[in-house]
């Protein structure tokens, strides 16, 4: 569905990793682990296109991400939902409407997805919190409104960086059963955490494979929890 | 054509993925107004010139005016010698003399309705009107020089030209003044739309993230941008045509300046300016979000 051959990728000339490869199958779930700074968000940008390798291959569903256009990207990013840490939203519109954006964006009508949209609003815990902005929001009502956002095209992969890095443990529980449903549901989930305990957790409800990315390299850091 | 329709038609829930800029579409509006009202009047300006040069290289080209400076003794002769020379020369439709009454209506502007022409040394003017193709303008001097000592040949050349000129000058003026506004008013609207899209960085990051393309990001900022310069330029126009109207109507006495409005179907002309200033402002916006989109790619 993913995967990435050989990547290397340097900032301002300096090496970040090189010759990274990891495949993300469909249906899998996987954590990608690392000291901060070790190139965990540029990895994950890489699987969605945000960034291109320096070295190597990417491919998502079977188009090198190098060679796309700025609307075949576009689409690209319709399929591969992002949660990231800082959430990013529309500051001026209310929750409801940043959850429903990759629907306005992509020309759906909201009339048509009302149920749809109210139903995913239930499933976040965020039902009665619709019409807020999202500065009033809560760091873990921010993250789940992103989720929201994330699932509502029903993209074949969801990523997540750092998506718990802001919210207390129960908050956190909260996210990562979303996230398992989500992969329940056959979606196939990379998440991004420094949280060891958040991956502990997860051992009683997922079948996961963490990935630690250290030293310019990337290891299998166990067998499935 | 369905980047048109759907910059009319639009998209309410598209329209509001770009915050509200309440200075930014302020200064828009009146600046895309101001424009429009300039350009109403460069247009009058324009128009009113063409209409003039036009009306004295016409009119004034086919006339000249025969000046007889001859003792009061001599007057009638010396009128009645010219006159004959006139009708015998090729290229003459018509000659005929002045009558003391028309003489005095051309002076009455001076010296008052009640000339006493018997006491003032006025000539005799004698008005002719050129055939086509007209008369030897040389050979005409030199025949009324030897056989009518005081006769004066005035074919108008001399402040018809320059006359003629200086409204054909003002006419390009007009135009490049409208030129040059429309410039304006594409350059001002680059601007800001690219202060807006400075501004909205952000906003085009989270759109981008969620799978926007750039035709759909790139539309809202030019639709918002078009339907300003739109609005503005109309209400600009509203003022400047105006404005137009309460000039005083053309009329003899007042010469020039009274002739500035618009004339017949011409008055649907201005109309024409907010749909230009929608085209400038749509083109100026369209080319500056591909820009500002393709540096943030």
């Amino acid at each position: 569905m993913i995967e990435l051959e050989d990547v290397g990728y340097n900032y301002g000339g300096g090496e970040l990793f090189s010759n990274l490869s990891v495949q993300l199958a469909p249906g899998s779930f996987h954590f990608l682990t690392g000291p901060s700074g070790a190139g965990k968000t540029t990895l994950l940008k890489l699987c969605y296109g945000a960034l291109t390798p320096t070295s190597g291959r990417a491919r998502a569903f079977n188009m090198d991400v190098k060679g796309l256009d700025r609307d075949q990207m576009a689409y690209l990013r319709r399929r591969v939902g992002v949660v990231h840490q800082d959430c990013r939203f529309l500051d001026h519109l209310p929750v409801v409407e940043n959850i429903a954006l990759p629907l306005t964006v992509s020309g759906r009508g909201l009339l048509e997805e009302q149920a749809n949209l109210h139903e995913l609003m239930t499933w976040v815990g965020l039902s009665d919190r619709k019409d807020a902005l999202p500065p009033e929001l809560s760091g873990g009502e921010r993250q789940r409104a992103a989720l929201a956002r994330a699932v509502i095209l029903s993209p074949d992969v969801i990523i997540a960086d750092e998506p718990t890095g802001n919210v207390d443990w129960e908050m956190s529980q909260r996210l990562l059963r979303l996230l398992v449903e989500l992969n329940h549901m056959g979606k196939t989930i990379l998440v991004a955490t420094h949280d060891m305990a958040l991956i502990r957790a997860a051992k009683n409800q997922v079948q996961a494979r963490v990935l630690r990315i250290s030293n310019r390299q990337l290891q299998l850091a166990g067998a499935d929890l | 054509m369905s980047a048109l329709r759907n910059l009319i038609l639009g998209d309410a829930q598209a329209d509001r993925v770009v915050p509200p800029s309440g200075f930014t579409a302020q200064l828009t509006l009146f600046a895309s107004g101001a424009m429009a009202f300039l350009c109403v009047f460069a247009l009058a300006l324009s128009l009113a010139s063409g209409r003039v040069a036009h009306r004295w290289s016409e009119e004034l080209a086919r006339a000249a005016t025969l000046r007889i400076n001859a003792p009061p003794e001599q007057r009638a002769a010396q009128t009645e010698a010219a006159l004959e020379i006139l009708r015998q020369t090729p290229g003459v439709a018509s000659a005929r003399a002045l009558t003391d009454e028309e003489q005095a209506a051309l002076l009455a502007p001076w010296f008052g309705a009640d000339v006493p022409l018997d006491a003032l040394p006025v000539p005799q003017l004698i008005e002719l009107t050129e055939a086509d193709p007209g008369y030897d303008t040389t050979g005409l001097r030199l025949r009324l020089q030897a056989e009518v000592p005081g006769a004066v040949l005035d074919d108008h050349t001399r402040w018809r030209r320059p006359l003629v000129e200086a409204a054909i000058g003002l006419r390009r003026l007009g135009v490049v003044s409208i030129v040059l506004i429309g410039g304006a008013m594409a350059a001002m609207i680059t601007l800001a739309a690219n202060a807006a899209l400075a501004a909205n960085a952000q906003v085009i990051e989270v759109l981008r993230l969620v799978g926007a393309q750039d035709s759909y990001i790139a539309q809202a900022f030019v639709r918002r941008f078009t339907l300003r310069a739109l609005s503005g330029a109309a209400v600009g126009v509203a003022f400047g045509m105006l404005g137009v109207w309460l000039m005083p109507e053309a009329s003899e006495e007042g010469g020039f300046l009274t002739g500035l409005g618009f004339q017949s179907w011409r008055w649907l002309l201005p109309l024409l300016i907010p749909l230009l200033s929608a085209l400038v402002a749509f083109v100026a916006t369209t080319r500056a979000a591909r820009k500002r989109l393709g540096d943030l790619a």
